[in-house]
């Protein structure tokens, strides 16, 4: 009975690290679900994009008070994260505090991690009022009503708790040190230093030793606990950036803002028109017959590129880019962040389709365009890159707009009736406007 | 002007067994539209100041794709740029300069893959480098001292990160530059960008040329200066929308230096 705990423990642990890499493998999978893209080349750039943008959060503190209080939340989490190593160590073994050999450099630690603790809690309540009490446009947009919202509130309060139980477990810890429970006394002392909790500990000093141990361990589980289920909510939400911002930053495109991918499928058909060899009514090559033609452009969340895909899944809904795209600005109807939860929803509902139906996609009579993104949407983007250069982590939202543009021009041709008429223009007379190719030197001669 | 400047093609140069340093690229508003003509006009009139040897297409250019690209008609984009590169690449064009920020933007970065490969150089960036070289002198002028603001195109600033020569060549004209809240790579779009220049924008609470003018009135400045045929029609609309017309000027750089030198 006595190694009960530590049975619970690696149970607990097992089941929420399983459920985590299930739900992990399901991501990869959806992800891979859209088309193939090289994005491999220059190594070096792409490891550095990741430090400085990833690691080092250099796009964050372009807006310094969310930047700054992001880099806080950051620094905490990961530097707390230390302790849950020690954490899962004490769980598995039934030891006290494992780490503390260290001697003061495990004071040290501890104490860091009570003040990134207390800095996370400061940082978060600051980005709850943010949302929930200042009106902060791009927190209010209509795509951010209902779980979108929650899950952002949510994501808060998880934080809010787990460093409330860290830092009770403390106090408690450090109470029951200094009365010298066993289990918990060293003989070399207090072990741990601890600035933050030491203010909650007097709270703690009338309690008995059984009182303080229940607190003590209630506290431990919980947070443990606490964060496993955080773990595991991190596919269903918004958060996954915590995770996907690396790859994400490394896999993100290099090229200049301004080039936009030729398509290869059209380079093969002008090549074709323009070569006076061709010959149009030559034999399909051996087995091209039963080749689905391509498709130009993009009508469904499969017709992205798996960077594209990624991009969806790695939003964190801040919506800087919704705040710096001048059609939304303007009050048009785009929305680059709803962009990004539109494709992410289309293909979480493609992934759970194949899943409910033992591994195959089942026509839902649905798709991207129209289901999810409208065109009046689609139209209303200027292009700039706004949005691009707004990313804290790296995401296009522009390349899936004009995906879908192109499916909507060359299969459908259903591009607005003004741009037809610019583009019948070039075709005729090489200038978007109806002016004779002949005339266009006459400026010359015009004073 | 056409009496003073020889605008010669490449058709002529070739015909003469010559090429010229650099071709102009005037580009369809350039070449079409009146008030852009007038941007292509005072850049002529500074390369020939200048004393650049530079030759036109004429009648032989066309549009580069850009609009039909943003549209999403690739096919025709690349019927444009195949097409174009062959007349480029048929002169053996070495050096591009354009004053159209679009027509730079698809030459330079979407040519390439191709087959188009030039050294293609926005008219900011080429004008700098011959202040630089001392073939122009430009000097304060009528517009030293004056309030004025830069509204930076996105496919200059943005997407290809020039920004610091138009500001340059402002500093030579010795303005009292002042910047709008959002300028350089965090511009603020002038909407005609993405083929929206040709059709009309959906429905909203405000046109982005307007929301973009404030912006730009806000600094008091007695010009607004531009890089791009496109932003200058959007701002010049955007001006005569809040009846500014007689108090506020939309210039393009070019122009400005044209007209500080009296040309």
């Amino acid at each position: 009975m006595q190694y009960l705990p530590n049975i619970l423990f690696v149970i607990a642990l097992a089941a929420g690290v399983g459920f985590f890499v299930f739900n992990i493998k399901k991501l990869i999978r959806n992800i891979k679900l859209g088309r193939d893209e090289d994005r491999t080349d220059n190594k070096a750039q792409r490891f550095k994009n990741m430090a400085k943008i990833a690691l080092g959060q250099y796009k964050m503190v372009v807006r310094p008070v969310s930047g700054i209080i992001h880099v806080l939340v950051y620094l905490g989490f990961i530097i707390i994260n230390l302790e849950v190593l020690e954490i899962i160590i004490d769980g598995i073994f039934g030891t006290h505090r494992i780490f503390s050999f260290l001697g003061g450099f495990y004071d040290f630690l501890i104490a860091v991690f009570e003040i990134f603790a207390l800095l996370v809690l400061v940082g978060v309540i600051i980005f709850w009022i943010r949302r929930n009490i200042l009106h902060i446009k791009r927190f209010l947009n209509r795509e951010m009503k209902g779980w979108p919202k929650l899950d952002a509130n949510l994501i808060l309060y998880f934080e809010v708790v787990l460093m409330l139980l860290f830092l009770t477990m403390n106090a408690a810890d450090l109470t029951l040190q200094t009365k010298g429970a066993e289990h918990y006394a060293s003989a070399e002392g207090i072990v741990g230093a601890f600035p933050v909790s030491q203010f909650i500990a007097p709270f703690f000093e009338n309690l008995s030793i059984p009182t303080l141990i229940v607190i003590e361990r209630a506290a431990w589980w919980i947070h443990i606990l606490g964060i496993l289920v955080f773990l595991n909510y991190l596919y269903y939400s918004k958060h996954l950036h915590i995770l996907l911002a690396f790859p994400n930053t490394y896999f993100a495109r290099l090229k200049p803002q301004g080039q936009f991918d030729n398509l290869e499928a059209v380079t093969n058909e002008v090549k074709l028109m323009m070569d006076p060899e061709a010959d149009p009514y030559a034999m399909p090559e051996e087995g091209a017959e039963d080749e689905v033609p391509a498709k130009f452009g993009a009508s469904e969340a499969t017709d992205l590129s798996w960077a594209q895909l990624l991009n969806a899944y790695t939003c964190t809904e801040c919506g800087r880019c919704t705040s710096e795209c001048p059609a939304n600005q303007t009050g048009k109807k785009l929305s680059p962040r709803r962009i990004m939860m539109a494709t992410r929803d289309r293909i979480e509902d493609i992934g759970k389709n194949i899943d409910a139906n033992k591994g195959t996609f089942k026509e839902d009579g649905k798709q991207l365009l129209d289901d999810y993104i409208s065109r009046e949407e689609l139209w209303a983007c200027t292009t700039c890159n706004a949005c691009v250069e707004a990313c804290p982590v790296g995401i296009n939202p522009l390349s899936i707009i004009m995906d879908m543009r192109q499916y909507l021009v060359m299969e459908q041709s259903a591009a607005p009736t003004d741009l037809n008429n610019a583009m019948t223009n070039i075709e005729n007379n090489a200038a978007p406007w109806p002016f004779n190719q002949m005339d266009r030197a006459n400026w010359i001669s015009e004073n | 002007m056409a009496e003073a400047i020889k605008v010669p093609t490449m058709a002529e140069y070739m015909a003469q067994g010559k090429s010229p340093e650099v071709l102009f690229w005037v580009g369809c508003a350039g070449s079409f539209d009146d008030r852009a003509k007038k941007i292509t006009k005072a850049f002529v009139k500074l390369l020939a100041k200048a004393g650049v040897d530079f030759a036109v297409l004429g009648t032989e250019e066309s549009c580069t794709g850009d609009p039909a690209k943003r549209a999403g008609n690739e096919f025709l984009f690349q019927m444009q740029a195949v097409t174009n590169i062959e007349v480029l690449n048929a002169y053996d064009v070495k050096k591009i300069v354009t004053a159209c920020p679009h027509c730079f933007n698809t030459i330079a970065n979407e040519y390439p893959g191709l087959g188009g490969n030039y050294e293609v150089l926005h008219h900011t960036q080429f004008l700098k480098t011959l202040i630089k070289e001392e073939r122009l002198t430009v000097e304060g002028g009528k517009f030293k001292g004056k309030r004025i603001t830069f509204h930076d195109p996105c496919y200059l600033a943005r997407a290809n990160r020039i920004y610091e020569a138009p500001r340059e060549l402002l500093e030579k004209l010795e303005v009292e530059l002042v910047e709008m809240k959002r300028c350089k790579t965090k511009g603020f779009c002038c909407g005609a960008g993405g083929a929206q220049m040709f059709k009309e924008p959906e429905p909203g609470t405000k046109d982005v040329n307007i929301a973009r003018t404030e912006e730009a009135l806000e600094t008091k400045s007695e010009v607004i200066a531009a890089a791009c045929p496109f932003c200058n029609t959007m701002m010049t609309d955007g001006v005569k929308n809040k009846e500014k017309e007689d108090a506020v000027a939309v210039m393009d750089i070019a122009e400005m230096i044209a007209s500080a030198e009296d040309l």
